[in-house]
């Protein structure tokens, strides 16, 4: 680890101190609540929109949400370690097949949907259920190979 | 007419050696701007020499840092650091100073000796560009890309007059190499500074590539904020480790007597080896302009 890595590890550390932020990828729906200070008072605003990009690192990764006020498409871009965003909640995952969904921005109404998506990367109940399966069936064709070998020398035995 | 004088607002302390890590960005955590910052780290920087007033006619201190192989330092700089009782240093630089703020020989100088929103001054070395047109090396305008133009696109344009002058003026700007030359930006902020690991975090870019040897100092054009560590900030360290330090110091510095006493013993034989040859084959000349006399 060279020097600058050494430094931007320690201070990820400080900026994620106390906050958890969530797996989400382009295509999930996400909450930003984000600091505002009017004045002398600090409240937090929050910001919802569909997540159209990440970039990634390390300290500068951020990532961009986009959402429709009042008719109007309206892009954010957020630094993920920003002092200034108190939380990130994942409301929705969508089903896409792209990293960046740029296309978004040339889509309107209907067409502008993303799909839910229930299963894969980052779903953890329908990807127990699959893996458990998944394992069973592992474990049952092992053992019915086993078996046949063990048929087999014993044939070969008695021979 | 009047002399414009220049008077410094702060006493003259000294600079230190850094080397250059990179850059990247860090959050100010009151307002969440982003500070896009120079990692600079400062690595075992001694002081080597102290020159004065009375034997060298200024007074500066000589700083080194890095470490340098033993078997790589050349003898008389072995010499030079032995004096210092400091481990061989990989680059040397000096720093004019204050009499007053003489540093001890050997005293090692950390990150802390800046404090953070203090502006300093950065020298190093630009990347080299090699041989450049006019367009990038002076960011001259270019021609157009159409209208006529052919083959000059990106052309110097005219070097001059006609026949009074009949020549081109010195000075003027033209194709050459760029780059790779000492470079000092002035009035850059201190971000904040590292003392663990012996960084210090200047606001925006710093001349070099990464490892070059930057020479930060106090800007010269700012007065130096209150509460600056004076004569320097010497690096903390704790106890035990610093004598540990200045033993291993010592074991190396008498080890590079012994290896130096080696080497002499071996040209002194080898002197007289060659001295005893050197005679023999005088003297058969010798020899034989007595034969041919005879």
């Amino acid at each position: 680890m060279n020097t600058l890595q050494k430094f931007e590890a320690k201070e990820l550390q400080k900026y994620t101190e106390g906050k958890t932020i969530p797996d989400f990828a382009a295509g999930d729906t996400v909450k930003v609540n984000v600091k505002v200070t009017e004045g002398t008072r600090e409240r937090i605003q929050a910001y919802e929109g569909v997540c159209i990009a990440r970039t990634n690192g390390g300290l500068s990764a951020s990532f961009t949400v986009r959402k429709i006020s009042l008719g109007e498409g309206v892009e954010r871009v957020f630094p993920l370690y920003s002092p200034r965003i108190d939380s990130i909640e994942l409301i929705r995952r969508g089903s896409v097949r792209r990293a960046k969904l740029y296309y978004m921005r040339d889509l309107r109404g209907k067409k502008a949907r993303i799909a839910e998506r229930t299963t894969g990367h980052g779903i953890a109940s329908a990807n127990a259920e699959k893996d458990a399966a998944r394992a069973v069936k592992k474990a049952e064709k092992s053992a019915a190979k086993k078996e046949t070998a063990k048929a087999k020398k014993e044939t070969t035995a008695k021979k | 007419m009047q002399i414009r004088t220049y008077e410094r607002k702060t006493i003259m302390r000294t600079g230190l050696i850094a080397q250059k890590a990179g850059m990247t960005r860090i959050f100010d955590m009151d307002n969440g701007k982003q500070i896009p910052v120079t990692v600079l780290k400062v690595e075992n920087c001694q002081v080597t020499a102290i020159r004065t007033q009375d034997r060298d006619g200024y007074s500066a201190l000589q700083l080194g840092v890095g470490k340098a192989k033993i078997n790589r330092t050349s003898k008389a700089q072995r010499g030079h650091f032995a004096a210092a009782k400091v481990e061989p240093k990989k680059k040397l630089a000096e720093f004019r100073i204050a009499p007053e703020n003489v540093v001890d020989l050997g005293a090692e100088i950390g990150a802390n000796h800046f404090i953070v929103g203090q502006f300093v001054d950065c020298q190093s070395t630009s990347k080299g560009k090699g041989f450049q047109g006019g367009i990038k090396r002076h960011n001259f305008g270019g021609m157009r890309a159409s209208h006529g133009v052919s083959v000059s696109h990106r052309a110097l344009g005219s070097t001059g007059q006609c026949q009074d002058p009949g020549k081109v003026f010195k000075g003027k700007k033209m194709a050459g190499h760029m780059g790779d030359e000492t470079v000092t930006i002035q009035n850059l902020k201190i971000a904040a500074i590292d003392e663990e690991d012996n960084l210090i975090l200047v606001h925006g870019a710093v001349p070099g590539g990464k490892n070059a040897w930057v020479l930060i100092s106090d800007a010269v054009k700012k007065p130096a904020p209150e509460g600056v560590p004076m004569p320097a900030g010497l690096r903390t360290q704790p106890a035990p480790a610093k004598e540990q330090d200045d033993v291993v110091a010592e074991e190396t510095v008498s080890a590079d007597d012994a290896t130096a006493i080696e080497p002499a013993e071996v040209t002194q034989s080898e002197a007289e080896a060659a001295v005893k040859e050197g005679s023999a084959d005088v003297a058969s000349p010798e020899d034989n302009k007595d034969e041919k006399k005879d």
